[in-house]
């Protein structure tokens, strides 16, 4: 493999070759691998079946493949038979061997193994049919489960680098166009448009000018860069090479966190393997253009996923962001002119240049085309990485894509944007939270309560909501999270990761999480909400850079949709999710089957109680530490208005009867 | 300080200078690998680096406390890092840090007082599905609750507990 490949005509042959090469029909298991599938597990699962594979004398007729992640996060390690295409989810190494038995050699599937559907009870074959997968539309993802991203063949033989060998042919303006027309914007956060970026990229006067892949991927909940770097690198080094071309740089860089390890070891990896193909390097693939990526690891600074602060560190500095008079496309890295996308950006120029800009354009919606990655977590069944096409509503990708909140428990938001996005209301059913959006405004007071379920997902129509797209963390939220506790949340974070430049951020952070402290400790007083929102403009207005012009968002959304939990905060001193600890106490109720799980945990010996019976919370000895709330397999534990606790525990002794004993055993269990 | 240990601060330096080159732009992973191999920056490693990269002293200081994944102070032999990623923290990964506190003694940040272990927060790790999670010495470890988080430490600290309840074991 380590031929170099001089021209165009080259790297065709080798792409035939390797689909001959292929042996079709030959058997392959496929093992999801990346940060999550190894963390899991998956390399055991490999090693298992390797051994299996060599005692059953099939190690010549059977591929073990480690791919990067395949999306379905909750059910990993995801083992796939090809050609067949059965789908067997939370794989053990134990499995091996029955699956080599039942379904390679015998050709049946596992149906213990298989994908069961919760509701019905069906269970299915392949990746298509789960539900997971059916709302899909995977693009980036089309061939994650063909690719080892250790292996550049594998890249090629799908097809890869052959937009690279396309686009060497046309001329870099005709490319520029290609990728104005197609409408794709950054998917780093902002949704600039791409190709007015490169545009002016290429026009700026400079030389020479840089292309960065931003793959600092900062926030929290949010994981999609990784697992393209993990898992297809080829095709975020494709559009970085096909970038560079059109702009008229030499030299890129990938600018990646330091915290996803794998990540870098495969992209470095993946670059080497690149070089030694030739598409590195000079004059590529015969077209005179020449072009080195050079592997940057951050040092873990959320702000310098900013683009000049990302520029500074790169640079071997202080990731401190400058004020932009002058565009990093005219003076970035170096004062030269820079061009810099977000690693999903760039792995949608190769597909562009593949399919070109019409098709990519009928995806998705007016002002937002194409597909895009979201990280779904939080409180939903099924957490993983979802493809989906912009304008999918949140119904389909909550409901049909994540299967809805564990534990039969409610709704209650989804945050999007990270940190500089907001969290968003997704029910409005309970009237006293429409009473509170009428209040403010947000509601007319004849309309019927919106639902937000059917809000389609694109940037603009997030952003009119009050969040905005960010990069693309989607965290489901349910009755369990106080709001103004996910806003102190992301506020302390803000305020920690705020690089201190300016002061409207800097101080600006520390007096509202000063205030919203004060709030979740029942200290809040009615003024500090005015405080809270005069604040946030001041923020927005003054702040250097946008990150700190965002960093208000988290209050401002939950101050438009949960006004009411603040309220209740400050005039009631409740918590009515039972979250902010000064104001709770945890009290056990008449469901208590007396496991006794609740007892180990806690770290003061509050509880008491005999196996199968009721147990108690001493209350004076409860530091609210919540552990006791977090084990409980029957939501028995309840966190209540501070003071109450007693009461419950009273009410619960006159009521609890001692479970059936059969039952008791077999739910516990 | 020991010369002998001097020596060795020198010749790694010069091997991990040497692997970059001395370029400013370098000088973030220059410092990243110091921390890998000492678990910290020695205030000799970094002078050190300094004269290496013909660099003032007084901007590598800066570097090394601007960005939060360097430490100046020594960490644990064995290392723990909490994740508070929202998706984290919405599935109550702050029981796991105050239980945590409570078990050890020690704040985030701080190690213990015979430098076994010490434990910090990171802001996500990025595999949210295993949430909350935590990391020992780099192994993941999800879905944590306080009875595993137990049985962690207690591995960590060399003693054996019994596992009389089944239903505890993990996932």
């Amino acid at each position: 493999m380590s031929k170099k490949l001089q021209t165009t005509d080259d790297l065709q042959r080798l792409q035939a070759s390797l689909i001959t090469n292929q042996g079709l029909g030959k058997q392959t298991i496929i093992i999801s691998g990346g940060t999550c599938g190894f963390a899991r597990g998956s390399s055991e699962l490999a090693a298992a079946f390797r051994e299996e594979l060599q005692q059953s004398n099939l190690g010549q007729e059977v591929e073990v493949k480690l791919t990067g992640c395949l999306g379905f996060c909750e059910r990993e390690p995801i083992v796939m038979i090809m050609p067949q295409g059965l789908f067997y989810i939370e794989v053990k190494p134990a499995d091996a061997k029955l699956i080599i038995t039942q379904t390679i050699k015998g050709g049946q599937p596992v149906p213990k193994l298989l994908y069961r559907d919760p509701i019905t009870k069906q269970s299915v074959q392949t990746m298509a049919q789960v539900p997971f997968y059916a709302k899909q539309k995977r693009l980036l993802f089309q061939h994650s489960d063909q690719i080892d991203p250790l292996e550049i063949s594998d890249y090629i033989r799908v097809g890869g680098y052959k937009s690279l060998a396309k686009a060497l042919l046309l001329a870099p303006t005709d490319l520029i166009e290609l990728v104005r027309k197609s409408g794709l914007r950054g998917r780093g956060g902002g949704g600039f448009l791409t190709g007015k970026k490169w545009a002016t990229c290429r026009r700026a006067h400079g030389e020479p000018k840089y292309v960065i892949c931003n793959a600092d991927e900062g926030d929290p909940g949010a994981f999609m860069d990784r697992a393209l770097l993990e898992g297809n690198p080829h095709s975020v080094i494709e559009g970085m090479i096909i970038g560079a071309y059109a702009i008229g740089s030499d030299k890129g860089f990938v600018y990646v966190r330091n915290e996803y390890p794998l990540a870098v070891k495969v992209l470095v990896h993946a670059i080497s393997e690149a070089r030694e193909m030739g598409l590195i390097g000079d004059n590529i693939l015969n077209s005179g253009f020449s072009f080195d990526i050079e592997v940057s690891r951050g040092g873990g600074a959320f702000v310098c996923g900013e683009s000049t602060a990302l520029m500074a560190s790169l640079e071997g500095k202080i990731g401190e962001p400058r004020a932009k008079y002058i565009h990093t496309v005219e003076a970035g890295l170096w004062d030269k002119p820079s061009n810099l996308n977000n690693v999903e950006t760039w792995a949608n120029v190769p597909l562009i240049v593949e399919k070109g800009a019409d098709w990519f354009a009928s995806i998705g919606t007016e002002n937002s085309k194409g597909t895009k990655i979201f990280a779904l977590t939080g409180k939903v069944n099924n957490t993983g990485l979802i493809e989906v096409p912009m304008g999918i509503t949140l119904r389909e990708i909550l409901y049909d894509i994540g299967g809805g909140v564990p534990r039969n428990k409610r709704f209650k938001a989804v945050q999007t944007g990270g940190p500089s996005g907001g969290t968003l209301i997704v029910e409005t059913s309970e009237p006293r939270i429409r009473d509170s959006m009428v209040a403010h405004g947000v509601l007319a007071g004849d309309e019927e309560a919106v639902s937000l379920l059917d809000l389609p997902v694109d940037f603009d129509e997030l952003t009119k909501a009050g969040s905005m797209m960010g990069s693309g963390g989607m965290i489901v939220m349910d009755q369990d999270s106080c709001m103004v506790d996910v806003a102190k949340y992301f506020i302390n974070f803000l305020q920690e990761e705020s690089c201190g430049k300016c002061l409207p951020c800097r101080e600006g952070l520390r007096t509202m999480l000063d205030l919203i402290t004060r709030i979740c400790d029942g200290k809040g007083e009615m003024k500090d909400l005015d405080t809270l929102e005069e604040l946030s403009q001041v923020m927005i207005d003054t702040c250097l850079c946008q990150l700190g012009g965002s960093a208000p968002n988290p209050v401002l959304s939950t101050l438009r949709y949960f006004r009411q939990e603040y309220l209740a905060h400050i005039k009631e001193h409740r918590c009515p999710a039972g979250v902010c600890k000064e104001l709770v106490s945890h009290a056990i109720d008449e469901t208590c089957t007396g496991c006794h799980l609740c007892l180990k945990p806690c770290p003061t010996e509050a509880i008491t109680g005999k196996l199968r019976e009721l147990h108690v919370i001493d209350q004076a000895k409860c530091i609210q530490c919540g552990a006791c709330y977090q084990i409980c397999k029957f939501d028995s534990i309840r966190r209540v208005k501070r003071g109450e606790g007693e009461l419950i525990q009273q009410r619960a002794k006159e009521k609890w009867a001692p479970p059936l004993k059969k039952s008791a055993a077999s739910a516990a269990a | 300080m020991s010369p002998q240990r001097l020596l060795d601060i020198e010749q790694a330096i010069t091997t991990i200078v040497n692997s970059y080159g001395a370029k400013p732009q370098a000088l973030i992973m220059v410092l990243q690998d110091i921390q890998k191999r000492y678990h910290y920056l020695p205030m000799d490693a970094l002078k050190l680096a300094a004269t290496k990269m013909n660099m003032p002293i007084a901007q590598i200081y800066g570097v090394a406390t601007f960005y939060k994944a360097f430490s100046l102070t020594p960490k644990g032999r064995r290392h723990i890092c909490v994740c508070t990623g929202t998706a984290c923290h919405v599935r109550q990964a702050k029981v796991i840090v105050d239980n945590l506190e409570l078990m050890l003694g020690i704040k985030a940040r701080e190690t213990t007082a015979d430098g076994e272990i010490s434990f910090e927060t990171v802001n996500c790790l990025g595999t949210c599905a295993m949430g909350p999670l935590i990391t020992v010495d780099d192994v993941y470890h999800g879905n944590m609750n306080v009875t595993k988080l137990g049985k962690i430490l207690n591995e960590l600290k060399g003693k054996t507990q019994s596992t009389d309840d089944p239903e505890l074991s993990d996932e």
